[in-house]
């Protein structure tokens, strides 16, 4: 309510003189406050302020009929012994491992489709980004059907070539691989398109000038496009990592929060999830929460530092 | 720019190949592996789509059915039995409408204001801004829940849709947008006497639909998708969009999977069919925001 009455006061401040003098020490009056003061108190309101509070949380327990006690930093010392919270931090490595691995391939799938003159490129990327469109939840659960043990169709795939598959989705490894497969085929639509224009900013004169040399197209690929392409394949990386860091919804749907699986096999996020609103201990969940923020951040630092040694800016 | 070195052993050793022959050759190669790829893509969906038409015995028949012996239907009629779906479908449709359309007025102003207005406190307003980018959502849950609950907005669409109407990222989106556009368009403006708010409304705002179309994508995307938050705020299921909904729906072990499978393809339906209409613009606007 305060917002509106802000923008509807706001014009009887502005000060016609103010405005003739334009260049360096022009203001606008009251108008930028009216313009950012709506989107800036619901970021204090919503975003701010919760971070604050979390970290107080973190610090403290939750009543059961609400009310918050202080416990100092038993929060934290209970987190650095939780093994639980180890899993979680491995099984969210493996996920972003796996997913990575879509990397490679999506370069050399995007360095195909942005081929000059190749026919269907449009439909293929339709059929690339289908993935990323769908909602999680649901084609997650198609994927539990088809790596259902019993009746899916991966292990009927399997058994052409005799292999006896596994019940994928209630064996402890394999639930992790099942889900990290899922995220690998999803992860190649927002990639081929991201190196897709960092395909296009290539100058042509590179590839003529290569094949004139008689390169082949892999020496093509490998000297011109993967060089070039460096910066490009370095956002996507940091995005798909930040992305995979977030795994939730598939884990969710795929396996059913009450499988018996999940406990060895759940992400950061779900660790947060089940500790936060199942189990509700919303002090400890805080603690996750900011140990997730930790961890991105040390990742993230450590990705800008490793960037030097392969991605090629000049 | 330093090119990269292109000269190599056998390189004389191909000085006659017809480059067209070649081209030719390399596209067929592009072309396998390329419908290869897309059918992997396609087939979870294929195969989604005949599993929902198919009956429980057929579903899990081994070795599976791929063409069911008659096409049932009646699977989508059952889904609104076991779910309130037109009641989830609302839901989901309301938050993400709300979404969308205040995301941008709020977003559009705050980022045209940090691009092209001076004010004090500019930079500071900004970097706390930005800093949400780049906390995990997971660190300001909590809190937001107990924000929701205070306020009795728990299965509500408010309660849904409050936090998401603020958004750092879409703020930067726009930021950078504006950053982008010529200073002689203000220039001329303000010299005819038009104070900020013309300026912004009369010369500004009708550039914006490039980022404005690819901001609207992005929040569709996302609102109608999201599972973490929905699941914290609705206790009813009435009360939640279609993502809680199938989710739970998933848990309830009557529910025969052709049934689910029918409740999956009606969930995803309306995006899927909406980037498929629109696929064009969609990829262009998420274009824009992956590379600005």
């Amino acid at each position: 309510m305060t917002l509106s009455l802000r923008t509807v006061r706001t014009p009887v401040v502005s000060t016609p003189d103010r405005r003739r003098s334009a260049g360096p020490s022009r203001t606008d009056g009251w108008w930028p406050w009216a313009f950012v003061a709506p989107l800036f108190l619901g970021v204090c309101v919503f975003y701010l302020w919760p971070i604050a509070q979390t970290v107080y949380f973190s610090f403290t327990k939750f009543g059961v009929f609400g009310g918050q006690t202080w416990i100092g930093a038993d929060n934290w010392v209970r987190l650095i012994q939780d093994p639980d919270f180890y899993r979680a931090i491995l099984n969210t490595l493996i996920y972003s491992g796996i997913v990575l691995l879509g990397i490679p391939v999506a370069v050399f799938l995007a360095s195909l489709i942005n081929r000059p003159g190749l026919k269907f490129a449009s439909l293929y990327r339709v059929l690339f980004f289908l993935p990323y469109i769908a909602m999680p939840v649901a084609i997650s659960l198609v994927w539990r059907m088809m790596f259902n043990g019993d009746f899916g169709i991966i292990n009927y795939v399997l058994s052409l070539v005799g292999i006896d598959g596994p019940h994928w989705l209630s064996t402890p490894g394999l639930a992790l691989i099942s889900v990290s497969l899922v995220g690998f085929w999803g992860s190649f639509g927002l990639a081929i398109l991201i190196l897709g224009a960092g395909l296009k900013n290539i100058p042509t004169e590179l590839y003529e000038a290569a094949e004139l040399d008689g390169a082949t197209p892999w020496r093509r690929f490998r000297s011109v496009t993967v060089p070039l392409l460096s910066p490009s394949v370095f956002f996507v990386t940091i995005i798909t990592i930040i992305g995979s860091f977030q795994l939730f919804d598939a884990l969710y749907a795929m396996l059913g929060p009450n499988n018996p699986v999940m406990p060895a096999t759940q992400s950061l996020v779900f660790y947060f999830y089940e500790t936060g609103f199942i189990r509700n201990d919303k002090g400890f969940a805080a603690t996750i929460a900011l140990a997730i923020l930790v961890i991105i951040g040390i990742v993230t630092f450590l990705q800008f530092r490793l960037q030097k040694r392969w991605v090629n800016y000049d | 720019m330093t090119s990269p070195t292109l000269r190599m052993p056998g390189a004389q050793r191909s000085p006659g190949r017809g480059s067209e022959a070649k081209r030719y050759g390399s596209h067929l190669f592009a072309h396998i592996v390329l419908v290869l790829g897309g059918l992997a893509m396609a087939l979870p969906f294929l195969w989604q789509l005949i599993m929902s038409l198919s009956s429980n015995a057929e579903v899990t028949s081994v070795p599976p059915t791929f063409i069911p012996r008659e096409l049932r239907f009646d699977n989508y009629l059952a889904v609104f039995d076991v779910m309130p779906f037109f009641s989830q479908l609302g839901v989901s449709i309301w938050i993400t409408v709300i979404r969308v359309v205040v995301q941008i007025v709020l977003c559009t102003f705050a980022g045209y204001a940090f691009a092209r207005m001076r004010f004090r406190g500019r930079g500071l307003m900004l970097a706390l801004v930005l800093a949400i980018l780049m906390v995990p959502s997971q660190v300001y849950l909590l809190s937001q829940y107990q924000i929701v609950q205070n306020l009795g907005l728990l299965d509500t669409v408010a309660g849904i849709v409050a936090p998401g109407l603020f958004s750092a990222f879409g703020t930067f989106l726009m930021r950078q947008f504006f950053m982008g556009l010529p200073a002689e368009l203000e220039e001329a403006a303000r010299l005819d006497g038009a104070n900020p708010f013309q300026i912004f409304w009369k010369i500004m705002l009708p550039l914006t639909g490039p980022a404005v179309s690819a901001l609207a994508i992005l929040v569709v995307l996302f609102s109608w998708n999201e599972l973490l938050w929905p699941l914290v705020v609705s206790t009813r299921s009435d009360a939640a969009p279609l993502s809680v909904g199938l989710a739970s729906l998933a848990g309830v072990p009557t529910v025969n999977y052709p049934v689910l499978m029918a409740a999956s393809v009606l969930t995803m339906a309306p995006i899927l069919i909406l980037f498929i209409v629109l696929q064009r613009r969609v990829i262009e606007g998420l274009a824009f925001t992956g590379i600005k």
